[in-house]
């Protein structure tokens, strides 16, 4: 890069959604430049070389979400993305020593579940049917730019009669099932569909995703749903998974950014916004250096981005009020472990195709909630409610050979201990993992070659996630769609001209999905003409 | 149920109409004795005492102090010198005005601001992100106005020493002093347009700050001032009243309701070539564009209403007090604004009145009509635009030596 180099855009934050945006921009004719902070794109859905000879991911395990218009428009499946269909979407094994598999084969899935509860399994395809439904509503919403609640605009309603038509589609009863939804509670909802403990866990364990919501709270529903809003699997998720893990996207997302032209610079953190006259008008890097561009984009959350790299001076007060009641709320800690084989759980089937979804360890939502309970009041779970993957099993590179990487997305995990520290707490919970393992897969404790703790502490210091919040705000109904991140930023754009956003923090939120990418550069470009 | 001020056993003892207003939630005297004229006239030609306890205060410090009062005020406060006093007014993010008052200046990283309202969440949302604290002093300080022309003559006994002597305290500067023992603030400000001062005084002092210049300032004619006599001086003064002659835009229940600084004769208080403070991009395309409303005195001819109520065979009737009911301004049959606030001065002899005007209409020398009831039929007297203040005396600003 030569300093004299003229940019249309400068994209903070080489995150999916940071190179998303950049590519519809570069493709759009934009000269765009990416500065990522880090030396690895990829920011919370990159992968890391956590021991040596070991790649794991850091967050996102799956590309279930990933919006099909992205891979389409960006051509992703021609830059080598390939996708991979694996026998199990999870394994749950059970206190009692049973364990609970949903297939991909629907029938095969179907019978799992009768061994725990004949009508369950009975309700079992409608439940499918029903939620494939609502997803699709609901992706649709994720598609579209928000109105702007302040200042409402008939042309902003416009692409929202698509939704409407496809919400009309749904019939009176779905359509009840829908908005009755939203705001329930996932143990409600489950309530209505299944009686068995470990079906009800099952299903319900990815409403208390990326959120300090527990499986009771309102909105745990909406978030059961969001996270079936990709490819249809089994009821669990979204999960689909990408040959090579998540590094491969990542990699298929650079190539597609370079092949429009986007220039990428790693290792270059940006230590403030330039604003000029109220207008943003470049960065300054943190060696001093200043570039210069018309538009500005940000891929950090709201906060980081206004709080962090503008300050709060250049806000209006009514603004700086709404940025600070942003909740965060980080809930999640990752544990990726070495092993030196596959752990072998209680009542699981031969082989290992089990283990290529998820595993759960989470035998009940009354498990769940009283692992929130815990959160709730600072502490860590007494018995964690954990999501296992086994990186190593979509890719063998990751790991030398005969070896695995395992990776522990554990639930609940507060940003803020009371009366600990993350630096203290972090062996007690790494600890307790084990143990916990250990007793549901005897003789797994031996297998650990090494640990690494990701905690919300770690995330907020090494991927600028707001209080180690994931989704770069918590996801719950009022901070949704056109109060995301807060009102009157619902169109990407922020009150000081010029500087748009484009992470997590703006509709529809987190996740591996692309869509805020996507929609902030739409609306960047219908914006700026 | 409105509260006591810390001079409430001094200002009960000399009431004798026994009549109360409350103030911002405290009990503040309407008038002391059956009319309030004498209290009126003791501010014009001797002083006047009252108690102005019931303003909101607050202490800003910390090194960030002067960036957050500048970020908040519409005046140029990095011209602010220690010991100068600004006045001024705030607005929100959409340049329409909050409230108004004074900006004391005790030193580099430390002021002190009094506003009408409550403003502490408003200064501390501001402050975000400030190196700055705000301290609520509004219960903890005692406050009252010393305003006439013999003011200055019956502090200077009353104290026993004064960083700046009185005689070369200026007209909205301060001053550290004592009353004895006891430390007392006094600013060169006022709400009457008149020679006059204000003393801050911590709370469990106050009732010996008043005995004090209560008791000396009997052998200049001073007279305890309430609310009813201090609204037609500060009339006179051309001095605006909060909720009165403007609506605060935190309380407004329509956008209309709202007021920028300029349309309510502030905008000599809106520095744009100062700093980056709440409302000014609004404000620059006010500027810009030209404001809507603007402010304007108004005096009412007096022959024309003799002639109104000669067709009645009546005398003109003279209000008593301040008017705070707004009427209608004609000019041409048609409505283009309205009066505020209203009074007659038994000064100036002169019905006067601050209005507010559709700003191409606004004009000085022009003729205008205002609505006067007359026998129970409404009647438009003839009036002229006229610049305020209405009544300035040199005093007001005068400096001894």
């Amino acid at each position: 890069m030569s300093p004299s180099t003229h940019y249309d855009v400068i994209l903070i934050g080489g995150g999916h959604n940071g190179l998303v945006a950049a590519t519809y921009l570069a493709k759009a004719g934009r000269k765009v430049l990416v500065l990522e902070a880090r030396s690895q794109l990829g920011g919370l859905a990159g992968v890391e070389e956590i021991f040596p000879g070991f790649h794991a991911p850091v967050g996102h395990a799956d590309t279930g979400l990933l919006a099909p218009q992205v891979i389409k428009d960006l051509r992703l499946e021609s830059h080598s993305l390939a996708f991979h269909d694996v026998p199990a979407a999870v394994f749950a094994p059970q206190p009692d020593g049973r364990a609970l598999t949903l297939w991909r084969d629907p029938v095969r899935a179907q019978a799992e579940i009768a061994r725990f509860s004949q009508k369950d399994a009975a309700r079992y395809p409608d439940y499918l049917r029903v939620m494939a439904r609502l997803a699709a509503v609901l992706a649709a919403t994720a598609a579209e730019i928000p109105p702007d609640i302040i200042t409402p605009s008939l042309k902003d309603l416009f692409p929202w009669a698509r939704v409407a038509l496809k919400a009309r589609r749904l019939g009176r009863k779905d359509m009840m099932d829908f908005l009755r939804l939203l705001p329930m509670t996932a143990q409600e909802w489950l309530d209505e569909w299944f009686e068995s403990p470990a079906v009800q866990a099952t299903f319900g364990a990815p409403s208390v995703t990326g959120g300090m919501l527990g499986p009771q709270s309102s909105g745990s529903a909406y978030m059961l749903l969001y996270q079936q809003m990709g490819a249809p699997n089994a009821g669990y998720r979204s999960a689909r998974f990408v040959q090579g893990g998540v590094g491969a996207v990542m990699a298929a997302l650079a190539r597609a950014a370079e092949s429009h032209g986007v220039e990428i610079l790693t290792d270059t953190p940006v230590a403030r916004i330039l604003i000029e006259d109220g207008r943003a008008a470049g960065v300054m890097l943190q060696d001093r250096d200043v570039l210069r561009a018309p538009v500005i984009v940000s891929n950090l959350d709201p906060r980081r981005t206004l709080f962090g790299l503008v300050g709060p001076q250049a806000l209006n007060p009514r603004v700086m009020r709404r940025v600070r009641a942003i909740r965060f709320k980080g809930s999640t800690a990752r544990l990726t472990l070495a092993l030196s084989g596959l752990p072998r759980f209680k009542g699981a089937p031969d082989g290992h195709d089990h283990l290529a979804g998820y595993t759960l360890i989470c035998p009940s939502l009354e498990y769940l909630e009283r692992a929130y309970d815990d959160a709730k009041y600072g502490r860590i779970s007494a018995h964690p409610a954990m999501e296992l993957h086994f990186p190593t099993l979509h890719d063998a590179d990751l790991a030398p050979a005969g070896q695995h990487l395992m990776s522990v997305t554990i639930r609940f995990t507060p940003y803020q201990l009371e009366g600990a520290s993350w630096a203290k707490e972090g062996k007690r919970l790494t600890d307790l993992v084990i143990k916990t393992l250990d007793s549901h897969a005897p003789g797994f404790k031996s297998l650990v070659r090494h640990t690494h703790l990701r905690t919300p502490a770690s995330l907020e210091t090494d991927f600028a996630a707001t209080e180690g919040g994931i989704m770069h705000g918590q996801m719950a109904l009022d901070q949704w769609l056109m109060i995301r991140p807060v009102a009157g930023y619902a169109q990407y754009a922020t009150q000081i001209p010029n500087l748009y956003l484009c992470g997590a923090g703006t509709h529809p939120g987190g996740g591996l999905t692309g869509l805020p990418g996507r929609n902030a550069a739409r609306a960047i470009l219908s914006h700026r003409g | 149920m409105p509260i006591p001020t810390p001079f409430h056993s001094r200002t009960a003892a000399l009431s004798s109409s026994h009549e109360w207003r409350d103030w911002s939630g405290y009990l503040s005297a309407a008038r002391y004795s059956a009319t309030h004229d004498a209290e009126y006239y003791a501010v014009r030609s001797a002083a006047g005492l009252l108690d102005v306890s019931p303003l909101f205060k607050y202490d800003v410090t910390g090194p960030d102090a002067e960036r957050l009062v500048d970020r908040l005020m519409t005046r140029d406060i990095t011209q602010c010198a220690v010991g100068q006093v600004m006045y001024s007014p705030w607005c929100d993010e959409d340049g329409q005005v909050i409230d108004d008052g004074t900006i004391q200046r005790f030193g580099p990283q430390h002021f002190r601001l009094t506003a009408a309202d409550p403003s502490l969440r408003w200064f501390q949302d501001v402050a975000f992100g400030l190196d700055a604290q705000i301290r609520d002093l509004s219960a903890d300080l005692g406050a009252l106005a010393l305003q006439g022309p013999k003011s200055r003559e019956i502090l200077k006994q009353v104290i026993t020493q004064s960083g700046v002597p009185l005689d070369a305290l200026k007209y909205y500067y301060l001053t550290q002093a004592k009353i004895g023992r006891i430390p007392v603030t006094i600013t060169r400000t006022g709400y009457t347009g008149d020679l006059g001062y204000e003393l801050w005084v911590e709370r469990r002092h106050a009732e010996k700050v008043y005995d004090q210049v209560y008791s000396v300032g009997q052998k200049y004619g001073l007279m305890p001032l309430g609310l009813v006599a201090l609204d037609m001086l500060r009339i006179e003064a051309g001095l605006l009243l909060i909720d009165v002659d403007y609506i605060a835009a935190t309380k407004a229940n329509i956008e209309a309701q709202k007021s920028s600084p300029y349309e309510i004769g502030l905008g000599w208080a809106v520095d744009l070539d100062g700093g980056d403070f709440v409302g000014k991009p609004a404000l620059v395309e006010e500027k810009r564009r030209g404001s809507e409303w603007l402010f304007c005195g108004l005096e009412i001819d007096w022959p024309h209403l003799e002639e109104l109520f000669a067709r009645v065979d009546l005398p003109p009737k003279v209000l008593g007090m301040a008017s705070r009911s707004a009427v209608p301004v004609y000019r041409d049959g048609f409505q283009i604004g309205q009066v505020t606030s209203i009074t007659f001065s038994p000064l100036l002899k002169k019905y006067i009145a601050l209005a507010t005007l559709q700003s191409q209409y606004a004009v000085p020398g022009d003729e205008v009509q205002i609505e006067m009831t007359v026998e129970f039929t409404r009647q438009q007297a003839r009036a002229r635009l006229v610049k305020t203040p209405f009544f300035n005396p040199k005093r007001k600003r005068e400096v001894l030596k």
